[in-house]
């Protein structure tokens, strides 16, 4: 792990780029997150950095045009390298109480079909799952959430709809995640719940923050 | 207070945008076109980060009920202050009880009022600015409707009618290589085609239309952070250039990114019009957004504000 070689690039003026390449092996992911995080909370307030942005496996920084991207670039090669994937971080661990199919879920029976399943086993497996919140984005307070099981794994819808209702909880590819307010999205819908992921008038407007570790257990009908 | 009689398509309260809250998921937002915005501002000696209006298209109107001292900048509309007509890149004195109405644009796509004091909202997260796309910050998260009622800052005691030259509008976009430009099967495409920006554009998203772009082979990119002035390449070969409301991250190819500079050229191009971009290397980049800051300390000594917002 700790000769990984991060790709360090300059973006546009002013953005510097830190990525290393996707593992297909979820725990190696998760270890590399891990340092993607300490990385972010060490460059964020730092002088001269106007965002940080986790990504999957990846950083990206905003700089203010007063600075040197190439200066940077070599502080977080050497930052990566002086990171630790053995102290991954707990975190907190949310509950997130959600109501499956009908009308809340409208693809949860399409994607029973398609995995060849019916639709309590695709509640089982995904109230099963142990989720970290790799990094948010997207939406305000949208979750990137790992941990989803392979046999969920389901590609994007060919045609995203136009509009997707808040606390929807969604499968894309090899993920899961909530959407926090109502927008246009690509996932399939299976499910939905009242947990506020985004309070505007908050201190801390993000109900989840990356690292911490979400939980779905199943509610009754959704009212 | 200013009353809004007419609201436009969509006219919406913009800062200079929000910092430090990408890794939230919120978008930077703020005015499309901020050069204009700041030109409005340095117009009448407010602070850089002052809110204003962003006009695009249509009909609007707006009722003051104490004097006060506007500047328009940016597209060309046909404005007047009841009968009497405005410049665009001047400050003018409008009086209680009159109304200032916008129509067009003649030329560009979006035009920015300041007014003396600033317009007044809560300010989310650090800034006054509308994201659309989330319906947070600005008046209510939304574009004004007829009947809003926005406050106005105290008053500035200006004088005379100034003016300053605006920039003039062209389409050729300079651009700085992303890191999938390589892997373009023919890079020149991007830069020898002319794109057609579609009506489908908006505060999020300039999508732009030409001949389809292709990779060399496809890729399949974990997400990352994006910015505006991003050129992110979707599997349909039209490339779309991020704009202020844009998602905080995607997982398209970015086969290049707008320069800082021109950015504003986008905010002004209209459905339909032709663009071209100009790849450029970063000493260029820089040298044009010297240029910017140049043009304002010229403007800030002109007008004896010095460069004190700088």
């Amino acid at each position: 792990m700790q000769s990984l070689s991060p790709q360090i690039s300059v973006l546009g003026e002013y953005q510097v780029f830190l990525g290393l390449p996707l593992s297909s092996d979820p725990e190696v992911c998760l270890q590399i997150q891990s340092r993607i995080w300490q990385l972010a909370n060490k460059c964020r307030d730092r002088d001269g950095v106007l965002e940080t942005v986790p990504g999957m496996n990846n950083l990206t920084l905003r700089l203010s045009d007063n600075q040197d991207p190439e200066l940077w670039c070599r502080w977080l090669e050497a930052e990566f390298h002086r990171t630790a994937s053995t102290d991954i971080h707990k975190g907190r661990e949310h509950i997130i109480p959600v109501s499956y199919g009908g009308e809340a879920g409208p693809d949860l029976e399409s994607l029973a079909t398609r995995h060849g399943l019916n639709s309590r086993d695709i509640i089982r497996l995904h109230t099963q799952g142990n989720y970290r919140v790799l990094f948010i984005g997207f939406l305000p307070g949208f979750p990137y959430l790992s941990g989803l099981s392979n046999t969920l794994h389901t590609p994007r819808l060919a045609t995203p709809r136009q509009a997707v209702p808040a606390g929807s909880v969604g499968i894309g590819g090899a993920q899961t995640g909530i959407y926090p307010c109502t927008a246009p999205g690509g996932w399939h819908l299976i499910g939905r719940t009242h947990t506020q992921l985004f309070d505007a008038t908050a201190n801390s407007p993000c109900l989840l923050s990356p690292g911490d570790r979400v939980i779905f257990v199943e509610r009754g009908h959704y009212a | 207070m200013l009353e809004v009689m007419l609201a436009g398509i969509q006219t919406t309260v913009q800062d200079l945008g929000r910092s430090g809250v990408a890794h939230l998921g919120l978008p930077r937002s703020g005015a499309l076109d901020r050069q204009a915005l700041l030109l409005a501002n340095r117009l009448l000696g407010n602070p850089d980060n002052t809110a204003g209006l962003e006009f695009a298209l249509g009909q609007s109107s707006l009722r003051f009920n104490r004097d006060a001292w506007i500047a328009l900048t940016g597209a060309d509309f046909d404005a007047r202050i009841d009968t009497k007509p405005v410049w665009s890149g001047w400050r003018s004195l409008i009086k209680a009880g009159q109304t200032l109405s916008l129509r067009g644009p003649k030329a560009g796509m979006r035009a920015y009022l300041a007014v003396d004091g600033g317009i007044q909202v809560p300010l989310f997260m650090g800034s006054a600015s509308t994201d659309l796309s989330s319906g947070l910050g600005g008046l209510e998260g939304r574009a004004l409707r007829s009947g809003d009622r926005l406050e106005l800052g105290p008053e500035r005691p200006l004088k005379h009618q100034v003016g300053a030259m605006q920039s003039p509008w062209d389409n050729q976009i300079r651009v700085l290589p992303g890191p999938q430009y390589p892997l373009l099967a023919e890079t020149s495409i991007l830069t020898e085609s002319t794109w057609q920006l579609q009506p489908s554009s908006n505060r999020m998203g300039a999508r732009l239309e030409g001949p389809a772009l292709r990779l060399k082979a496809p890729l399949e990119m974990a997400s990352q952070g994006v910015f505006p002035g991003a050129i992110q390449l979707p599997p349909s070969g039209q490339p779309i250039v991020l704009l202020n409301d844009a998602q905080t991250t995607g997982g398209y190819p970015i086969v290049a990114t707008v320069i800082e500079a021109d950015l504003w050229k986008l905010a002004q191009a209209r459905p339909g019009q032709s663009l071209q971009f100009v790849l450029v290397d970063r000493a260029e980049a820089l040298a044009a957004c010297e240029r910017w800051k140049q043009y304002f300390n010229r403007l800030g000594r002109a007008l004896g504000s010095g460069e004190a917002h700088g």
